[in-house]
């Protein structure tokens, strides 16, 4: 299985980093096959950066080993940055350079022949022809990011990898963000991106979940919510806010949200749930409606995040 | 008190705690505030001396006598002469000034103690390295004391009474390489070193933390550029810019103030770039150190002043303490002023300057690999 076939992208186990002492990164695996979107989700501070740093070699691991595209990420991390297209957290162009010269530094870097042609073909895709000679730093946000990508996938890598790519960007940006990585993954071109959206995690085929520097849960959208176990109750009506204050704390009921004029009421055991909730239904005397509702990703990753963060509490309680 | 629009104390204090709070956090800045004193009082302190004792001396003789022996007692016991034992030849002297591992040169005439006993009063050379007027000056003005009371114990009798008038021998001295002791001669080339050190260290080490503080070097690193590659790609219009500098220092330097060009410009653009190349790197190795631009500015400050101080720029080296003579050995300010000094005004060539290229050379090379390893770990 650890053989690296031709539809492994990246295999790697056991992968660990620390940093002054504190293990940021914990026992990691991770596969990716090829064409495939990852999601990377993880609350801020779970070690979703510093585990794209070291798959694409900006970090050296202090356990663990695997393969990024067939290449061993603990020696050939030189021919590994040659496949891969790395988008940063930040803005990482030059500001000041317009975006045709910071185009044409990218194609320099990667060694790319016929550049003046890929350059023109790049602008061009993004359709800043008539602003290419515009500084990069006078870009929007949505704008910078849409360069950013292009310049990251210029040099026609197999594997993507975005950190929190759409961070302050619109909804219409982000929208066209993710068309255009379905584009590309349909042509082949591997993504694993992380993010704290949870829409974006819809859009991925699969996604990871890490916190404390563990994975704690894998799959599709569904296999995670359905794995979970959690049940929602859909409160509404004129006194769902008395109602969050007498269903928190009892017996079944684990997290209590409003949603606009919805209160989510959720928790593991579906009967004990509905107990606590038609007990508290009673108490206000009617004027709500309680029903079964689905239970959304969100729910469970905060669910996961509490576990974890006991789990981390407990393993690392005895440190200073 | 409490509107709004009025001078509020409180909202003064709080400004000031927060200035606190920050330089505290800012160990960098908090360390030059405390350094750049104590460094300053030091160097000026102890290691400056414009009145310089001790230098060297060589002495080519003819001749051989009490009169000879009296003149170079004096001359060591007056502690402004450090006389290299035994005699020279004249080739030999000549060859110390220009590598400069000699001061002065005093030549005795063939039947120095012949003239000197019938009261003739023989004439004593006196050549000096006076590229550097002020360093010679003091030695020189007290030399005609130094020699008469030394040849007073010597001359009895009737000469003594001629002793104790004119001085008993006719002092002739050679001001070399700078006759008419024109300051220029030898503030413009060492000009040259400073104006380079200061430009080309700073604009090298801006240049990664500026990549470091925008973000782009993580984008940098993620590419398939080497560190090497990076560097040298960084190094090198840095380098040109240099180059530039240099330019219009030497064409200024003869055209505005008539100084000498006796060396090889070859020669001197050789070294040039020997020492442009040693203080970019340098400049770049900050650059892997500090985390930011203002960082990065302090440490070619803190680089700077002892330059400045301790290269025998402004003050004479050979004035300085042993301790501050070390320091100064190893900055390449100290050997590329006495090259350039050497080639524009002493004509001085390849030969005789190896004992500055060669320091230059290990610097550059040692401060290579430091930035190198350096470079390496950056984002780990």
């Amino acid at each position: 299985m650890k053989e690296p076939g031709d539809d492994t992208v990246i295999s790697i186990v056991g992968l660990t980093k620390r940093f002054n002492g504190r293990t940021v990164v914990d026992d990691v695996a991770l596969d990716v096959r090829r064409g495939e979107i990852v999601g990377f989700l993880g609350p801020n501070g779970s070690g979703k950066t510093t585990t794209i740093r070291m798959i694409c070699g900006l970090l050296k691991p202090d356990a663990g080993s695997g393969t990024c595209l067939g290449l061993d990420i603990l020696t050939q991390s030189t021919r590994i940055k040659r496949e891969v297209g790395y988008m940063t957290q930040r803005f990482s162009f030059y500001e000041d350079l317009t975006i045709r010269e910071n185009l044409d530094f990218v194609a320099r870097v990667y060694d790319l022949d016929d550049r003046p042609r890929r350059v023109a073909e790049t602008i061009a895709r993004l359709g800043l022809e008539r602003r290419r000679d515009q500084l990069a730093g006078s870009l929007s946000g949505g704008w910078k990011q849409r360069l950013a990508l292009a310049a990251s996938v210029m040099h026609q890598p197999k594997l993507l990898l975005l950190d929190e790519p759409t961070a302050g960007v619109d909804p219409q940006a982000r929208r066209e963000f993710w068309d255009e990585i379905h584009r590309l993954a349909a042509e082949g071109l591997t993504v694993l991106v992380s993010t704290h959206y949870m829409d974006e995690a819809e859009r991925c085929h699969r996604i990871v979940y890490i916190a404390y520097g563990r994975i704690v849960a894998r799959g599709t959208v569904a296999e995670v919510i359905a794995r979970s176990g959690l049940s929602t109750i859909i409160v509404s009506g004129a006194n769902v806010n008395k109602i969050a204050a007498l269903v928190q704390g009892r017996d079944g009921v684990e997290q209590v949200a409003p949603f606009g004029n919805d209160l989510h009421v959720v928790g593991p055991d579906a009967a004990l749930l509905k107990q606590a909730v038609d007990a508290a239904v009673a108490e206000v005397g009617g004027g709500v409606t309680a029903a079964p509702g689905a239970t959304g990703l969100e729910d469970v990753f905060i669910r996961l995040m509490q576990q974890a963060s006991v789990a981390d509490r407990t393993s690392n309680g005895g440190k200073a | 008190m409490s509107a709004s629009s009025a001078f509020s104390l409180s909202r003064v204090l709080a400004m000031m705690i927060k200035e606190f709070i920050q330089l505290k956090r800012d160990r960098m800045t908090f360390a030059m505030i405390l350094a750049i004193p104590i460094m300053q009082l030091v160097l000026f302190g102890y290691a400056i001396n414009t009145d310089p004792k001790e230098l060297p001396t060589l002495v080519t003789s003819a001749d051989n006598g009490p009169g000879v022996r009296a003149v170079m007692t004096a001359l060591a016991t007056s502690r402004y002469f450090a006389l290299r034992p035994g005699f020279v030849s004249e080739e030999q002297a000549s060859r110390a000034l220009v590598d400069g591992s000699a001061a002065y040169v005093i030549s005795i005439p063939p039947d120095f103690e012949r003239d000197l006993a019938r009261g003739l009063r023989p004439q004593l050379l006196i050549e000096a390295d006076a590229t550097d007027p002020s360093a010679s000056a003091n030695a020189l003005a007290g030399l005609p004391e130094i020699l008469a009371s030394a040849l007073s114990t010597v001359l009895t009798g009737p000469l003594a009474a001629e002793a104790a008038g004119a001085s008993p021998v006719d002092i002739v001295v050679h001001r070399r390489f700078n006759p008419e002791g024109i300051t220029a001669y030898n503030i413009v080339p060492g000009l040259l070193g400073t104006i380079l050190t200061m430009t080309t260290i700073l604009m090298t080490a801006l240049a990664l933390t500026r990549e470091r503080e925008r973000g782009t070097l993580e984008n940098l690193m993620a590419t398939p550029a080497t560190p090497f590659e990076i560097m040298i790609g960084k190094i090198v219009p840095y380098i040109g810019i240099g180059t530039l500098q240099v330019a219009i220092i030497i064409v200024c330097a003869r055209v505005l103030f008539a100084v000498p060009m006796q060396g090889s410009l070859a020669l001197l653009i050789g070294i040039t770039f020997l020492f442009i190349a040693a203080n970019v790197t340098l400049g770049y190795t900050f650059s892997t150190i500090a985390k930011t631009q203002m960082q990065a500015m302090q440490m070619t400050f803190f680089w700077f002043l002892p330059s400045i101080l301790l290269s025998g720029f402004m003050f004479p080296f050979r004035g300085m303490p042993d301790w501050a003579q070390v320091i100064g050995a190893v900055l390449p300010l100290t050997h590329y002023i006495r090259s350039v000094r050497g080639i524009m005004l002493k004509g001085a060539g390849p030969a005789d300057l190896v004992g500055e290229i060669w320091p230059l050379a290990a610097f550059w090379l040692a401060v290579g690999a430091i930035a190198l390893l350096r470079y390496r770990r950056t984002l780990d």
